[in-house]
């Protein structure tokens, strides 16, 4: 990249062509201030609050979308810039249902801290928000678009990163809205819950519907035993929430704080990734082996399940039918479980920490039960964790170190790679590659299928027969390969696919705000929790072995077949554009 | 009326606008036919000699456009007719539009031969939907004589499409960006520039917006630029279009010379005001334009010159309030449109309508406070240099200029 010469604030500096004032201003130590813009996604300059003076224009310029050029002389700081950044967001609060101290974001918004930042304490304009009603009968996601400041953020999460638009703008000047199309319940629209649009929000427009009263409920409750299991990708975000080290390692701590919470039993979900691996990769063989629907395609994401029954129902036949983590945990919850401790099922709640808001849609589903007991009872978020730890007052950083409860704590660290893209099929390559071989997995790493790239290919082999894969993380990379599978040009035997850019560690529920250098972060993280630990195969897990030798026999045996799988159907969707 | 000239209007009347062959009779498509013999850049060059400005409102140098046009590489490129016309108080692409549609087309394909565009869209205004068989008509007999589609008039590779499009008649639509959004069959709401449309505009593709009375300006400049040139003082070489509308005798679309004066414009073409009242106050080049009192009257009609005076030529209209209507009520009206046709995706634009609407109303009930006029003032210069597209920058030149012109209607009494 070329260098060019710009002056911001007389502050002269030399900076690469092609950036925004914004960036550049960066490298002088100034934040300018912005609301609409985000570094994951497009820029469209919508809230012009980061408008600041360029010499020689008669207008101002927003930083977020003005590329420097040479000789550009730019002020940030000027009574003008000051005046006009200050009336811009006096403008958005007005039409902002300033409900702070009762709101989910409140400490975590971004208008509250311009609001702070501009020292907006007297101000000039009426408040003039439209109230509408708050849409909190979903399962997942809540919306009050009385609180909307129509950055689109949530809609460019929506189409840029999973290439859906289940929520667009609608009307036009004080009536300009984000809207599901008509208006109507998310559910029931395109929407596959995968809450990005929750974690792109900068106020509380949109959040993950709140359950953690629920969970005191039951905590509370002396005739419940109340279990938890937490999802791998939870580990390497939830120190986030508490002001530490971006994607620390917070697994022991994360125990701690669970365990003085009062669940009764703290187990790890990687379990239970160890066991999809065990049905998955028997099942993989099998369709393999005996002319079974191909390419097979991973099913632990949820949203990725609801975009398969909205949006391509005609191609379910290529899901693997084991199920996710979560429910796999869920059922062994309310039946190994009660056999090994001796403790009624009924009496048993099942909870789980998951860095997914569409985790709770999954829960619900009706097939995801037995005997009118639900498989998993509730399911929290990685933020709503985070506000009962902040609620009873934890020190989580000083917490000290605890470890899962046996007999369903121990993952390997093939499990733990679960919550990155790439991972589950890393996890499955691992133990397909010894079962179908015969031969020990020296090298562990499948270097092809890490990292952030949107679409990874690479090939195996597997005793001779070279067998390709895929893996893809976004929707919009997702509709990439079924539009491939769809027209039979794939030549694909098992493809892995998550919702969220990035995996579970980019889930819609994970600690605002994520980033893709934040997210590249966690996936490192999952990756040393990994290296670090003895077992790295899902069949080398003492406890997975357990569960077959006692309890569920073989993969893909009999009772596996009637707890660990599942079916899909079409859903249909209010309006088809 | 012996003051107006007709130079574009010069075929008005002269031919059956369902006929091409009509037209052709009265010199029809000479122009183009002398175009295919010229490089482009020197039709660009006859064009820049003559000094036209683009006739949307921005007022940009039309040769200097055709040729950035011409410089850009992508061997695909679009030219779009702006016949979304939505200024309040402009009607002159509609005159154009009903009595010389070929002369339109011509123009249209002119500019496709000097710019290597493939196809030509013209976007019209959904109300003027009663001048689609017209322009279906062109388009179709254009057609069939060969002077659209493939291999034009035996111009190996001049391939040249025109399609006539229409949206559902937002008023922002007529922002170039806007538009191409609309053709592109999204919702009406302008983008961020950069890109330029001239590099990246509909369907990403380099496009060329040119307002309708621009387009019809281009046979005429190629056949007789000197006639073109004998109109108008030196710095303000030709003839315009003006829409005169409002509390005048004869409202109506009127080409001028320029360089004639306001007073020759309101008083001897449009006859006069209405019950020979005095004048409140003009608007020039419709809602989005500025006002002046009747003291900009002997201003003579050029772009200097109304500059000067504070107004502007923008779209070409001349809207004349009397002294029955007040200049808050008149603002009350200008500001009830953009507060209805602002496309609301920016804040300054969809949050500053809604406040200087209602600070509007609180002036005209007379219980404002010194703050809300200096509030009002700050909204309004804040939406014009912090909007994203012309619709908020423009929104309240009126108020700004009323602010300055009639400082007693926000006396706080």
């Amino acid at each position: 990249m070329a260098k060019i010469n710009i002056k911001i604030n007389n502050i002269p500096l030399e900076v690469e062509e092609g950036m925004t004032i914004l960036q550049a201003a960066k490298l002088i130590q100034v934040d300018i201030p912005h609301l609409c813009y985000h570094p994951d996604q497009s820029v469209r300059g919508h809230c012009r609050v980061c408008s600041v003076e360029v010499v020689g224009g008669r207008k101002l310029m927003p930083a977020c979308a003005t590329k420097v050029w040479e000789g550009m002389e730019v002020f940030t700081n000027t009574k003008k810039v000051y005046d006009t950044q200050k009336l811009l967001l006096e403008m958005i609060l007005a039409n902002h249902k300033q409900e702070c101290l009762t709101c989910q974001r409140n400490g975590n918004c971004e208008l509250q801290n311009l609001s702070k930042r501009f020292n907006l304490t007297s101000p000039k304009l009426p408040n003039v928000v439209e109230k509408l009603p708050v849409e909190n009968n979903a399962t997942c996601i809540v919306r009050d678009l009385s609180k909307c400041v129509k950055c689109g953020r949530c809609a460019k999460a929506c189409r840029e990163f999973q290439g859906i638009e289940a929520i667009s703008y609608t009307g036009r000047s004080s009536h300009f809205k984000v809207m599901s199309a008509f208006g109507e319940n998310l559910e029931k629209t395109d929407c596959i819950l995968c809450g990005q649009c929750t974690a792109a929000c900068p106020v509380g427009a949109l959040v993950e519907k709140d359950d953690t009263d629920k969970v005191y409920e039951a905590l509370q409750d002396p005739t419940k035993h109340v279990i938890v299991q937490v999802a791998p990708a939870v580990r390497v975000a939830l120190g986030d929430a508490f002001g530490m080290e971006k994607a620390s390692i917070v697994t022991s701590k994360m125990v701690t704080a669970l365990r003085r919470l009062g669940f009764d039993q703290v187990f790890d979900t990687n379990f239970a990734a160890d066991v999809t691996i065990m049905e998955e990769g028997t099942e993989l063989l099998d369709r393999v082996q005996n002319g079974g629907t191909l390419p097979m395609i991973t099913s632990c994401s949820p949203g990725w399940i609801n975009f398969m029954e909205k949006h391509y129902p005609d191609q379910l036949a290529h899901l693997s039918t084991t199920k996710s983590p979560q429910q796999i945990f869920g059922a062994l919850s309310k039946t190994y479980y009660p056999k090994v401790s001796g403790i009624d099922a009924k009496d048993i709640v099942t909870v789980s920490i998951m860095p997914c808001t569409a985790k709770k849609y999954e829960a619900a589903r009706p097939e995801m039960g037995r005997d009118g007991m639900k498989d998993v009872d509730i399911v929290l978020t990685t933020r709503e964790l985070s506000r009962m730890i902040a609620t009873a007052g934890f020190d989580f950083a000083e917490l000290p170190d605890d470890d899962f409860d046996a007999p369903m704590g121990i993952g390997t660290g093939a499990g733990a790679i679960f919550g990155a893209t790439g991972g589950v099929m890393e996890a499955a390559l691992r133990t397909v590659y010894e079962v179908a071989t015969g031969k020990e997995l020296v090298k562990v790493e499948f270097n092809d299928v890490r990292g952030y790239e949107g679409i990874k290919e690479s090939e195996v082999d597997l005793n001779g027969t070279k067998v390709r894969i895929a893996v893809a993380h976004g929707l919009k990379n997702a509709r990439v390969i079924m539009d491939a599978v769809r027209a039979g040009k794939c030549d694909y035997t098992f493809i892995e696919i998550m919702a969220c850019p990035g995996g579970c560690i980019g889930g819609g529920g994970q600690p605002i705000k994520t980033t893709v250098d934040i997210k590249k972060m966690r996936m490192d993280a999952l990756y040393d929790i990994d290296e670090s630990l003895p077992l790295r195969k899902s069949h080398e897990n003492p406890q997975v072995k357990e569960v077959y030798d006692n309890f569920l026999g073989k993969p893909c045996g009999h009772l596996s077949h009637d707890l660990l799988h599942t079916t899909y159907q079409k859903v249909d969707k209010k309006y088809t554009f | 009326m012996t003051k107006t000239v007709t130079f574009m209007t010069r075929n008005f009347n002269k031919y059956d606008v369902m006929s091409i062959d009509e037209y052709i009779a009265i010199g029809g498509f000479t122009a183009l036919k002398r175009a295919i013999t010229m490089d482009g850049e020197d039709i660009a060059r006859e064009i820049a000699a003559c000094q036209v400005k683009g006739r949307g409102g921005a007022a940009y140098d039309m040769g200097k456009k055709w040729s950035q046009a011409r410089s850009e590489k992508n061997p695909e490129k679009v030219i779009v007719c702006n016949a979304d016309e939505g200024e309040p108080c402009t009607f002159k692409d509609r005159t154009l539009i009903q009595n010389d549609p070929f002369n339109l087309l011509e123009g249209m394909i002119i500019a496709g031969y000097t710019m290597k565009a493939q196809n030509g869209y013209i976007y019209m205004r959904e109300e003027y939907s009663h001048l689609r068989p017209i322009l279906l008509n062109a388009i179709k007999q254009a057609n069939e004589k060969g002077y659209l589609g493939k291999n034009i008039l035996g111009v190996e590779g001049f391939d040249y499409q025109i399609h006539l499009y229409s949206g559902a008649g937002a008023y922002v639509c007529g922002e170039g960006t806007a538009l191409v959004e609309s053709i592109e069959g999204k919702a009406g709401r302008p983008r961020m520039k950069p890109p330029y449309i001239k590099q990246c505009g509909l369907y990403n593709l380099p496009t060329c917006v040119q307002n309708v009375e621009s387009l019809s300006l281009v046979a005429g400049i190629l056949n007789n630029g000197d006639t073109y040139k004998s109109y108008g003082p030196a710095d303000c070489l030709g003839t315009k279009l003006v829409s005169v509308a409002g509390n005048v005798n004869r409202p109506g679309v009127y080409e001028i010379p320029f360089g004639m004066t306001v007073r020759e414009i309101i008083y001897d073409l449009a006859g006069g005001v209405q019950g020979d009242r005095d004048i409140r106050l003009i608007q020039f080049g419709g809602a989005s334009g500025k006002i002046a009192p009747a003291s900009v009257l002997d201003t003579p009609y050029t772009y200097d010159d109304l500059k000067g005076a504070g107004v502007g030529v923008g779209s070409g209209a001349i809207l004349v309030v009397d002294e029955r209507t007040s200049v808050i009520d008149f603002l009350t009206t200008t500001q009830q449109f953009f507060s209805h046709e602002s496309c609301g995706q920016c804040a300054p634009c969809r949050e500053g309508n809604l406040h200087i609407k209602l600070l509007l109303q609180k002036v005209k009930a007379g219980t404002h406070t010194a703050s809300d006029v200096k509030l009002l003032k700050q909204i309004a210069e804040t939406m014009m240099i912090t909007s994203l597209c012309g619709l908020g920058q423009a929104a309240q030149s009126a108020l700004l200029a009323a602010m300055k012109h009639f400082p007693q209607t926000f006396e706080v009494k």
